[in-house]
């Protein structure tokens, strides 16, 4: 697609002009897009397209691990595996990031040293976001100095759902200014938005307010990154891309667990928005044991057997 | 940032060839006349090639029914009526049904390569659609065998006798079953006549009725040429008519039948329209434009070959509508990831080239997918008209192939009067997110069926059929029953 050079998004001054951006928006047909969604999740990857396809997806692994139980020793083992997903095979690419809390921001940054897989931070009071504005910035500004590359900031959903757009906008300027040149990603956490409708209004205004990225889900609620949400925040980030000329990545998280998933999210990318995404600067995978399984059918694909799981680490 | 960005391709991670192997149809080289049970030669002996489109080798010899053959079938027919059939109660009829619906179901896989390799249209398709509205129709007819009487046409209705079923090429087994699920449901025995171009998912049909050990005569199957078909509507001895295919020979089939006592349901052509408002969920109804059309390569009497969009979004819709068309996949209608097969047959595809040039000749602006199409076989880019007035050719005859005719509209008036300005009126397709609107419009839509935000949706629940030059009768529901029931 064609984009138009320089940047031109629009500047919102208040909630009235926010209003009449997010108005502008087409509505999104449920029925249509779960069916575009199950078609493409049809398409049949084989060889050597498959083979590939799983090494890209493999690069856009934030590999994660967002635990109450999370430690130095748990992050020191993940970042490990971020670095060399399969010690054994050196074809094997690195994942694009490690993502932990805050706290553990320091160590990550330790374990992969100059490596270059990102270290990711959930900030914002995540997963629920239920802080203030000020306790937010702070959990943003200390993970940001810690030596995060990447913050994953959740918006608030309360102030969503009940009209308050601005704020939800405001919040998301103000973590912005808050991450300087840091990275950042914006979970929207569509299983609580519900609605595609809701979702393509709330990619827009992560989008106008600078979002780097719009990512699916905390994983911490019922419902997660799904395929048709996905499409829906594609085609949000295309239009936005072709009225702005600003590109913003995507981020699914929660849930994908399996290769044949992943690979459906990549098919869903390739005949949506195309090539400028099909690449971790653009698009990632928040998952943990996703990884594994990419491991191994990228394993059967070179060998035509499957191997033992234990044949790759735990994490 | 954008610079490296100005072009991002659809499409960039091309597919590796993922085809369904062909030898899972297992076609027999020759296949006879299904009648009375059993497969026969035809009296006379003759044959014909039926070919795969998508490379023009020959598929299988299959039998040319005489009119002598035509005789043996309906009598056959009009045995097994009254001797078995007529006497077989309701809940008997039901399980037969059920048996055949759950064979179709078993042998799916098989079902939708044959279909494929005889039809041209995409595995996706057969797979996905043909197959399994085949056996839901079967299944959900079952459920009406015993319960007639409470279908609304009055206590114990009674069926007809012997229907003559003469069905098309677009949707094979699928428009079979449309006929012959009802028709037995209702108590009716059938001669069921394929197209010409491709009888073999019917043939394999026989196997499974046969399977089924459904009484013998109940269901025959004779493959032939337009003869034939032509022997089957004047032949006394059938009580109906049921047909599916071009207005033209709707035409013939209603006057030759005109001065017998036979019943005659016909599903004729289409010009369906496809109404976008500027409040249209643009990404869906983007992509239901693309099914109303390109679905089955436009081989769709109900297709949406006319686009209505309000001039206020028409450049939007335009533009995106093309990208799209672009990224279809055009090919080897075997491989999986296919979204648009091989025109059906040769006479099929000079028929959409001579209309298509017309479209040119008059002034539209034609805009074809840069797709590149495989050397051999019978192959169409899927085109798109701009600037179509609604005195052009392309906006008023059906195309029946993968071109789309798009004009503009002002007001939900004039959208309506033009949706409307056409001889034909099978389906037309509303979009938009208001559904006062909608209503209004569906309202006075003069078309079958009316699908609001989707297109070329089936249901074997739902009734469908044309009023005007697409025909009279409806397949599907309660309302199918009626053509196979004396009411």
């Amino acid at each position: 697609m064609q984009l138009p050079s320089g940047s031109t998004v629009p500047a919102v001054e208040n909630e009235t002009q926010l209003r009449a951006l997010l108005g502008g928006l087409s509505g999104v047909d449920a029925v249509g897009a779960e069916a575009r969604a199950a078609k493409l999740a049809t398409r049949s990857l084989k060889k050597s397209t498959k083979l590939a396809a799983l090494d890209l997806a493999i690069s856009m692994v934030d590999l994660t691990t967002l635990e109450g139980a999370d430690t130095p020793g748990r992050v020191t083992s993940l970042c490990t595996k971020a670095m060399h997903p399969d010690p054994s095979d050196s074809g094997v690419p690195h994942v694009a990031a490690a993502c932990v809390y805050p706290d553990l921001v320091a160590h990550a940054r330790h374990v992969l040293g100059a490596s270059p897989v990102k270290v990711a931070a959930v900030a914002t009071s995540f997963p629920s976001g239920r802080a203030s504005l000020n306790v937010k910035l702070l959990d943003v500004r200390e993970a940001v100095s810690a030596g995060a590359d990447e913050i994953d900031m959740v918006i608030d959903r309360g102030a969503f759902l009940s009209g308050r757009l601005g704020q939800v906008f405001d919040e998301v300027v103000a973590v912005k200014e808050a991450c300087g040149s840091t990275h950042l990603k914006v979970i929207l956490e569509t299983g609580e938005l519900v609605t595609y409708d809701n979702v393509r209004r709330a990619s827009w205004i992560a989008m106008l307010a600078g979002a780097d990225f719009i990512k699916t889900s905390t994983g911490k609620v019922g419902v997660n990154a799904t395929l048709p949400t996905a499409l829906v925040m594609l085609e949000a980030v295309r239009d936005f891309a072709e009225t702005t000329g600003v590109v913003v990545g995507v981020k699914v998280a929660g849930g994908i667990r399996s290769a044949k998933d992943a690979l459906r999210y990549l098919v869903v990318i390739n005949e949506t928005v195309g090539s400028a995404w099909l690449s971790p600067d653009r698009f990632r995978f928040g998952a943990s044991s996703l990884l594994n399984d990419l491991l191994m059918q990228r394993l059967k694909q070179r060998r035509g057997v499957y191997v033992r799981p234990d044949e790759f680490s735990g994490d | 940032m954008s610079d490296e960005l100005t072009n991002s391709q659809l499409g960039a991670m091309a597919y590796d060839p993922a085809p369904e192997s062909a030898s899972i149809a297992r076609i027999k080289p020759a296949y006879g006349l299904f009648i009375n049970g059993e497969f026969s030669d035809p009296s006379s002996h003759e044959a014909f090639v039926t070919l795969n489109p998508a490379t023009e080798e020959p598929l299988a010899s299959v039998a040319q029914a005489s009119t002598a053959d035509v005789d043996r079938a309906v009598y056959a027919a009009r045995r097994a009526y009254d001797t078995v059939w007529s006497k077989t109660t309701g809940a008997e009829r039901s399980k037969y049904l059920f048996r055949i619906a759950r064979i179709i179901q078993e042998r799916s896989r098989e079902l939708a390569v044959v279909e494929t390799l005889d039809n041209g249209k995409p595995i996706r398709e057969s797979r996905d659609i043909d197959i399994p509205l085949a056996a839901a129709h079967f299944f959900y007819y079952a459920g009406w065998a015993d319960k007639l009487d409470h279908a609304g046409f009055g206590p114990d209705p009674k069926p007809l006798g012997v229907a003559g079923q003469i069905i098309p090429w677009n949707f094979p087994l699928l428009m079979a079953a449309w006929k012959l699920a009802p028709a037995l449901a209702a108590g009716n025995t059938c001669v069921l006549k394929p197209a010409e171009t491709t009888p073999l998912s019917a043939l394999i049909l026989a196997e499974i009725l046969q399977q089924a050990e459904l009484p013998e005569g109940v269901v025959n199957i004779i493959t032939g040429d337009g003869s034939t078909g032509a022997a089957l509507v004047d032949h006394p001895g059938v009580d109906k008519i049921a047909f599916t295919g071009s207005t033209e020979v709707g035409r013939l089939i209603q006057q030759r039948v005109a001065t017998s006592h036979k019943h005659l349901t016909l599903e004729l052509g289409g010009k369906g329209a496809n109404i976008v408002f500027e409040d249209a969920p643009i990404d869906e109804m983007i992509e239901g434009i693309i099914d109303g059309i390109f679905f089955n390569q436009g081989h769709v009497c109900c297709a949406g070959s006319r686009l209505l969009v309000q001039e206020s979004v028409a450049d939007d819709v335009l533009r995106r509508l093309i990208r799209r068309v672009d990224q279809l996949r055009v090919g080897d209608p075997l491989d999986k990831n296919t979204d648009v097969g091989a025109i059906n047959s040769a006479a099929q595809l000079a028929r959409i080239k001579e209309l298509t040039a017309y479209g040119e000749e008059e002034g539209a602006t034609r805009y074809t997918s840069t797709c590149s199409l495989p050397d051999k076989g019978y192959w169409f880019a899927p085109t798109v008209f701009a600037d179509v007035s609604q005195s052009h050719r392309i906006a008023r005859e059906e195309i029946f192939g993968p071109v789309l005719s798009v004009l503009t509209f002002r007001t939900p008036e004039e959208a309506v009067a033009k949706a409307n300005n056409t001889n034909y009126g099978l389906a037309c397709g509303v979009w938009s997110e208001k559904g006062s609107r909608t209503l209004w419009v569906a309202e006075r839509l003069r078309a079958g069926v009316v699908w609001a935000n989707t297109y070329n949706r089936f249901d074997p629940t739902s009734p469908f059929g044309g009023v005007r030059e697409s025909g009279f009768g409806r397949e599907g529901g309660r309302h199918g029953l009626e053509a196979y029931l004396n009411v």
